[in-house]
């Protein structure tokens, strides 16, 4: 369909995705679960080292970012794989698409409702614990808790991403679920393996250099280098400072990546999407 | 036949077709509906009847051909101009459960630029207005069917697609459904419809075209595709004693013709070509009272669309 693009059918999609969900309390929901494991994990998850209850905020972050890296993809898999591929098997697609709105409006519209209603859940969430910690931290260190909540932000934009293309690509919904699954389970669990592995057996063939790079074929990693080998105290935490390449760790590169995982798969899509 | 030429046309559809893998939904179809035109489509199911409307409102790109609405062929740049002017109730619609009528509604009508005020003039007019705000997942078919039809309407539409819009919804409903249609043709508005409910539209429609594997088997008025069949028309007799004979003498004559007699008691059937139709009526009128009664029994559209075969 070759049309001028437009925003306004943009928006009123978006408008509609973002109010079904706060009326299905999935925003709600969403922010509760994000909160409840936050809240959990920051007083819980320095059990280890034989302390419990809120520390410093590095710490917490630390931890928060393992439990990010679980399950905001999920959720955000969980909110996107249905968008599409839900409305072809109800059958309202076509209603939809006979209106006068292109498929790409119509494609960047559902994101745009589904990535607000996500960013609502994942900063209300983590912001009550961000709350909690200002009661007791100083200032200064939450600009780091910031800068965590909003690449958790980007994390499950770019796993909403990657939910959509399955939506658009799978032919039916047990497909697209099936595919968001298998997503979620190779990037979250089996990549890391792999480079793990790939390091191990290739060894000095690959080239160690090479490595840190791979990680951002993942956006799972690319989160996680930011939050972890960001800053220069945590990355004296997990003792990795001369491991990780400060080049690689630079905030435009990271930054990129992360916004390269989101157009990329809404690339895919609008373009499969198209015929 | 051609019904178009009084009227501008603003549906053409040019050599279109569409295959889904190894089958040809729709093959080599042109036809032309003319302004303020009530055009039927009719087929079985599996036809091509939904694949050709899809093409015609560009949500099935042809694999070949073109279809132009008011000159412009469609998804082409300015399709987001012709689309306002579209109304269409796809084939079984379906809508998103968590909202009402009315929201329904607003949605569709603020995609389509419509005044959210136009929401309550067509679910007056479908006569959903008490419903508009019980939420459509208690909605039954006939007014799922209804709520369809009310969305079609939103903005006043030039063009009207209907594909099966009398789809689940009771006699009463199938009238007031033809009713509003009525209305709308006066107003000037064109009108394509779907249906395989032969009986009920062939009174309804303009002109139709009969859909078979893809293909557009006829196109013409009700009264063009009789006239334009082979089929055979039946003389239905019930005879008065001593009509035996004078009756073979009769159907002998016409035998020729190709009529054929069949006798059962005080019945009989006389079954000739259509062509023949006014001289065995003459001949049967001859027999004077020796006939109690005679009725003409026409192929049905029915006939029409299952006695033939593709060519």
């Amino acid at each position: 369909m070759t049309s001028r693009f437009e925003l306004h059918p943009v928006a009123i999609v978006a408008a509609k995705e973002f109010r079904d969900r706060l009326r299905n309390r999935w925003v709600l929901v969403a922010a509760a679960v994000f909160t409840a494991f936050a809240l959990v994990i920051a007083y819980v998850g320095a059990a280890q080292q034989g302390e419990i209850g809120l520390r410093g905020i590095d710490v917490t972050i630390a931890s928060l970012v393992s439990l990010v890296i679980y399950l905001v993809p999920l959720i955000a898999l969980v909110l996107g794989f249905d968008s599409i591929v839900g409305e072809r098997e109800r059958g309202t697609l076509d209603l939809l698409l006979s209106m006068p709105i292109t498929r790409l409006e119509l494609l960047l519209g559902k994101y745009a409702g589904l990535a607000a209603a996500l960013a609502c859940s994942t900063l209300i969430g983590f912001g009550v614990v961000g709350g909690l910690l200002l009661l007791k931290l100083p200032g200064a260190a939450l600009i780091h808790y910031a800068g965590f909540m909003a690449s958790a932000v980007l994390l499950g934009m770019a796993f909403l991403s990657l939910a959509l293309m399955v939506s658009v690509l799978a032919s039916d919904r047990t497909r697209a679920s099936g595919m968001a699954v298998a997503l979620w389970f190779f990037f979250v669990l089996v990549f890391d393996l792999l480079a793990l592995g790939a390091l191990v057996v290739g060894g000095d063939r690959l080239g160690g250099d090479a490595l840190p790079y791979l990680m951002l074929f993942n956006p799972a990693d690319v989160f996680r280098i930011i939050n972890i080998f960001g800053f220069d105290d945590v990355r004296a935490l997990h003792g990795l400072a001369t491991v990780f390449p400060a080049r690689l760790a630079h905030p435009a590169l990271l930054g990129g990546a992360m916004l390269a995982w989101i157009a990329a798969p809404l690339a895919i899509a609008a373009w499969s999407f198209r015929r | 036949m051609d019904g178009t030429t009084a009227m501008s046309t603003v549906i053409d559809v040019a050599g279109v077709s569409r295959r889904y893998g190894e089958v040809l939904a729709v093959d080599d179809v042109s036809l032309q509906v003319g302004s303020g035109e009530l055009f039927g489509l009719i087929g079985h199911n599996g036809a091509g009847k939904s694949t050709l409307f899809r093409a015609m409102l560009g949500l099935e790109r042809p694999d070949a051909g073109q279809v132009r609405i008011e000159g412009e062929v469609v998804g082409s740049s300015t399709f987001r101009a012709v689309r306002r002017r579209i109304g269409y109730l796809p084939e079984n619609v379906a809508f998103h459960d968590n909202l009402n009528g009315r929201e329904t509604l607003a949605f569709y009508a603020a995609l389509k630029g419509v005044p959210e005020a136009d929401c309550a003039r067509v679910l007056e007019r479908v006569g959903l207005a008490a419903a508009a705000e019980r939420r459509v997942r208690g909605y039954s078919k006939g007014m799922r069917q209804r709520l369809g039809f009310a969305q079609a309407l939103l903005g006043h539409p030039a063009l009207l697609f209907l594909d099966e819009p009398t789809n689940g919804l009771d006699p009463q409903g199938i009238r007031d459904f033809y009713a509003t249609l009525g209305t709308l043709q006066d107003e000037g508005v064109t009108i394509v419809l779907t249906s395989h409910i032969l009986a009920e539209i062939q009174e309804r429609v303009g002109r139709l075209a009969i859909m078979k594997s893809g293909r557009v088997h006829a196109v013409g008025t009700v009264q063009d595709l009789r006239e334009a069949t082979t089929l055979p028309l039946w003389f239905e007799l019930r005879l008065a004693a001593g009509a035996h004979d004078p009756l073979h003498a009769a159907a002998a004559a016409l035998a020729s013709d190709g009529c054929e007699l069949r006798m059962e008691g005080n019945r009989a059937w006389l079954r000739c070509p259509r062509p023949v139709k006014m001289r065995a009526l003459a001949a049967l009128a001859a027999l004077g009272a020796l006939l109690q009664d005679l009725q003409v029994r026409e192929p049905s559209l029915e006939d029409i669309l299952l006695g033939q075969k593709t060519a």
